[in-house]
């Protein structure tokens, strides 16, 4: 069967061919209608400016000198781009300010589902409690990290700290990249654990008691069961984390403005300043641009890798 | 969330294993939460009892401070026309999010067109394009067509934000209604609009509230294309609570009660759609 990927579909359509007289087939343009609506619409609002964004990259467009001319079509804000040192750092900022909260929010957000898939008092009570940090608006968490938790003097943080003999720690402006990785992480762990707990409760006990049965260590059930179990909803958690955590934006522009210098200015925060406090439109569209480029090779790597996620019927009852 | 059971690996532990785990299992989530339990501490303080090296854990709690956010002090504005225009900008990009998923949802699931994965992914190709990539011709068309800092404009581009989640979860709830309650309803000739009606909505009425809070919560906490396309006459919450990146004299009790308002809401709504956020924030894809 070379059909096997295909089969949750090709179950699909076989259903459809067996529809009552009435039914217009597949290929009617009335079934189309109730989706040109949605369809025009994304267009109109997300196609558009992105060949909006492509079209101004190559004009020397800075909304400070109005009346310059433009030199469509021009290299010059690409050229501008590749001799930036700025951009360079913002590259690899972006990547480790990524990288860090994904992969530590999957950890522990696997660590508490497993604690939380035991049997302990109030368990509904700690789930309520443990997702909050992702409800809470990024706008406000990071005001309130940045002046009641953090603050050299005022945050309760260095004063937790301060039997440790660690109370005067200037976090904000000395450890920026730690501070906004684990704020991103804080953010991000409770939807990592709310994934790993739908994958822990997918799991059948009957191979669980039958492997402890077969005197099978709790570690090595871990790893030989749970986690080849786990994988699909982790594999989901990398690509939704990324697909958010890259474009962080709130947490860094209100902690740390992407400071001290450039220690914490990500992509989006770069584009941000280009585009609104340099008012250069061509060279923030040109990097924009990259960014849109890079992200497609990246998502469509990581698609193809969890496409089956998607093209199944969901990942209930695998 | 399943029944409560004790799995075998827990009726194997040892009374102690079990009470330790438990234990760390409180301290760990308590951890977490300790930021959203501090916010709302704070914000019943009176300045002087918030803005302290040393923290008060006992204190008299005062409302003082919401009412002092609600009327606008210290030079602060206040938060009433904001959170009006953040109420009305996410109540109606979700209804308009409604109104164009479910067809769409429908057309992607039970009766589907030719290409309908094609679609499928063409929808959520345009949530993994970043939003960077689009802010700039959104901020000069939006000039142009003098909508700036309109309420309009973001009520449409939160919609535009939401309406692939919408539509990749409507299309779950979907395919969950038996093929031959849909199928008796074509043999008793409903047409589309009373199959809708009649048949589906009753039934995925849950899952239309679940999306639709869903579609609240992104559109409540967005802060990137507000903070660029509107200054006052637009300003949702978020704008309101940067005013205090560059705060004058005592503040954190102010600051928290302000923030705790504004999580709130979003808090309720995820608070109570707990068992279909997952499969909200997956689109569909984890149930």
């Amino acid at each position: 069967m070379a059909n096997v990927i295909e089969s949750a579909p090709a179950v699909r359509r076989g259903r459809a061919r067996t529809r009552r007289a009435g039914a217009p087939g597949a290929g009617s343009w009335i079934r189309r209608v109730p989706l040109v609506p949605a369809l025009v619409f994304m267009f109109l609002v997300t196609q558009i400016p992105f060949i909006l964004t492509l079209y101004y990259s190559f004009q020397r467009y800075n909304l400070n000198f109005p009346t310059a001319p433009r030199d469509f079509p021009t290299a010059w804000n690409y050229e501008q781009i590749f001799g930036d040192h700025i951009f360079r750092t913002a590259v690899l900022n972006t990547v480790l300010l990524t990288v860090v909260p994904v992969v530590a929010s999957i950890v522990l957000g696997v660590g508490i589902a497993l604690l939380l898939n035991r049997y302990v008092f109030g368990r509904g009570f700690l789930r309520t409690l443990i997702i909050s940090p992702f409800l809470v608006m990024p706008t406000a968490a990071a005001l309130v990290w940045k002046f009641t938790i953090l603050d050299t003097t005022f945050g309760i943080l260095n004063w937790f700290l301060r039997p440790f003999g660690l109370g005067s720690e200037n976090w904000i402006g000395q450890h920026s990249q730690i501070t906004i990785m684990t704020f991103l992480t804080w953010q991000w762990t409770p939807f990592m654990v709310l994934l790993a707990l739908a994958g822990l409760q997918s799991q059948g006990e009957d191979l669980l008691e039958a492997a402890r049965v077969d005197g099978a260590s709790t570690f090595s059930i871990f790893r030989r069961i749970t986690l080849p179990q786990l994988r699909p909803y982790i594999e989901l958690g990398v690509l939704l984390g990324s697909i958010y955590i890259v474009q962080a934006f709130d947490s860094i522009y209100i902690i740390t403005q992407g400071g001290p210098s450039t220690d914490t200015t990500n992509l989006p925060y770069y584009i941000y300043q280009t585009a609104f406090q340099a008012y250069d439109i061509g060279r923030a569209s040109a990097m924009a641009v990259i960014v849109v480029i890079a992200t497609i090779l990246i998502a469509t790597l990581a698609l193809r890798a969890v496409s089956s996620l998607f093209s199944s019927e969901g990942m209930a009852g695998r | 969330m399943k029944a409560q059971k004790r799995t075998l690996a827990d009726r194997q532990a040892t009374p102690l294993t079990r009470l330790l785990l438990g234990l760390l299992t409180w301290i760990v989530v308590l951890i977490f939460f300790f930021p959203v339990l501090w916010m709302a501490l704070t914000g019943l303080k009176t300045e002087p009892d918030a803005d302290t090296p040393t923290p008060h854990f006992i204190f008299k709690p005062t409302f003082a401070q919401y009412a002092s956010v609600w009327k606008g002090a210290g030079g602060l504005n206040s938060l009433p026309s904001y959170l009006e225009h953040s109420i009305l900008i996410t109540v109606l990009s979700t209804l308009i999010v409604l109104l164009l998923a479910l067809p769409a949802a429908y057309a992607l699931s039970i009766r589907p067109v030719t290409k309908w994965r094609d679609v499928l992914f063409f929808f959520i190709s345009t949530k993994m394009l970043p939003v960077v990539g689009a802010i700039i011709p959104l901020y000069v068309i939006a000039r142009d067509l003098h909508v700036l800092d309109h309420q309009r404009l973001l009520v449409v581009l939160y919609a535009a934000m939401n309406l692939p989640i919408a539509v990749w979860m409507l299309r779950s709830f979907l395919l969950e209604i038996p093929r031959s309650v849909i199928e008796a309803a074509w043999v008793d000739g409903a047409g589309l609009v009373r199959q809708m009606r009649s048949v589906i909505l009753p039934i995925i009425s849950p899952g239309l509230a679940a999306t639709a809070l869903i579609c609240f919560i992104f559109a409540w906490n967005e802060f990137f294309l507000a903070v660029n396309l509107t200054t006052v006459n637009g300003a949702t919450v978020p704008i309101y609570l940067v005013g205090f990146v560059q705060p004058e004299g005592p503040f954190l009790a102010h600051l928290s009660a302000a923030a705790t308002i504004a999580c709130l809401p979003v808090l309720i709504a995820g608070w109570a759609a707990q068992d279909k956020l997952v499969r909200g924030l997956s689109m569909g894809a984890v149930k």
